[in-house]
């Protein structure tokens, strides 16, 4: 087994200045590219003694008491490039409050805080490398980087593979969001095409009536290459 | 035409942001009660076998300030050269609030194939768009038939990735992400 090689392309730059905060966080200096070794084709594994009960469930894993917003299931895959199932993929997700606010010391936007949000969840894909979180729609908010820019709606996902190798960290966004095209974070990828791979479509077959609406979110990792006829780099 | 090759391409990264911690290490920064405990408070449990290490650094930007909102992951084999099992060998490290400080209390991992020990570093923040990747070797060590460190094409760089020892088990690794020293990272 193998990691593909990551496509950089598919992927922003570290430099992109109309993300101003990337301006001075952002090596100058190539890249030294390599074949994955051992250190980065394994990676940790999580059991699901590790999660609570309401880990993914964002409404209610705070103080028990519903937290304030839109009901909606946020649900997808983990794929690897092969198209193949991710199981027992470790999801943690983080998310502003229905009115665009953070639980944390350096947010003070005027949006109050709930105080039956906390704004993370987590969970562990299933066989099918399946996952579902139950929360709020997030709000949007402005920030400090342009005189007037807002985030759309999102909430963040890290997400572990099998492989330390397929690390990653992204963001979901929501269908037909007008902010999604006017943000600079967003901006930082620079294919449009690959933006919408992180667009998470309405998905009415899992709204559930009276209750919730549903979004769709899959996240692709690395690939795993697997074949019979691979040398192996000698000391790697 | 040609059949087409319908894989799949890796989901574009998205910067941590400012509130990773938020997600990755909530109780560190004071929302308690949804988790038992942060996940990754120590790579190996206090009785793993190995010689005990503490290793700490400071994340620099291009302009010589601290990261003080930056969080680390590490990932090692263990003192035999092996990984896991579990999470065993995996770390997380939010830097000091204040200080920007990270400490990483580990067993010296042992080498791996013609690999010299080293550690595994990925890093994110606010304003780094995708997660950095780079290693820790520990000075003293034979690194002469580290295959990554003898590729490297400017060996005034290697510096960079090997962790000064600062004596009695102790070592210093500090990473600067641009500009003058600037640690090499990698793609791997
Ligand atoms: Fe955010």
């Amino acid at each position: 087994m193998s990691l593909l090689p990551r496509n950089r392309n598919a992927h922003p730059p570290a430099y992109a200045p109309g993300y101003k905060s990337s301006v001075p966080r952002s090596p100058s200096k190539a890249l030294i590219s390599g074949v994955a070794t051992a250190s980065e084709q394994t990676g940790p594994m999580f059991g699901h003694e590790v999660l609570g009960e309401r880990d993914n469930n964002l409404i209610l894993n705070f103080t028990g008491q519903p937290a304030i917003g839109e009901r909606i299931i946020v649900h997808g895959r983990v794929l690897d490039e092969y198209r193949r199932p991710v199981p027992g993929a470790l999801l943690e997700i983080w998310q502003a409050n229905a009115g665009g606010r953070y639980r944390h010391k350096k947010d003070s936007y005027l949006a109050p805080l709930d105080p039956n949000f906390g704004g993370c969840g987590r969970t562990i894909t299933g066989e099918d490398g399946s996952y579902e979180f139950l929360t709020i729609r997030p709000g949007a908010y402005p920030w400090p980087n342009g005189p007037n820019d807002w985030r759309p709606m999102h909430i963040h996902f890290s997400v572990f593979g099998h492989s330390f190798g397929q690390r990653l960290i992204t963001q979901m966004y929501f269908e037909g969001d007008p902010l999604i095209a006017r943000c600079p974070i967003v901006n930082t990828i620079p294919d449009k095409s690959v933006v919408d791979r992180l667009v998470a479509p309405l998905d009415m077959t899992r709204a559930l009536p009276l209750d919730c609406l549903a979004y769709k979110f899959d996240i692709v990792l690395r690939g795993q290459r697997q074949t019979m006829f691979e040398n192996k780099p000698e000391g790697m | 035409m040609v059949q087409p090759l319908d894989y799949l391409e890796e989901s574009p990264s998205q910067t941590a942001g400012p509130y990773v911690h938020i997600g990755c290490t909530p109780n560190f920064v004071g929302i308690e009660g949804i988790y038992d405990q942060d996940l990754g408070l120590a790579p190996f449990p206090d009785d793993a076998p190995g010689e005990r290490i503490t290793v700490t650094g400071t994340v620099y930007d291009g302009t010589g300030t601290a990261l003080r909102d930056v969080l680390i992951e590490t990932w090692q084999a263990g003192a035999d050269g092996t990984f896991g099992p579990g999470a065993q060998g995996w770390c997380r490290m939010p830097s000091d609030l204040e200080t920007g400080e990270f400490v990483l209390n580990t067993v010296k991992p042992g080498a791996t194939g013609k690999q010299a020990p080293h550690i595994s570093l990925w890093i994110v923040a606010r304003g780094i768009n995708i997660g950095l990747q780079t290693r820790m070797y520990f000075e003293g060590d034979d690194h002469s038939a580290d295959p990554l460190l003898n590729r490297l094409e400017h060996q005034n760089r290697r510096g960079t990735l090997i962790a000064r020892d600062t004596g009695n088990g102790t070592y210093r690794f500090d990473i600067r992400l641009q500009g003058e020293g600037e640690t090499v990272f990698l793609d791997l």
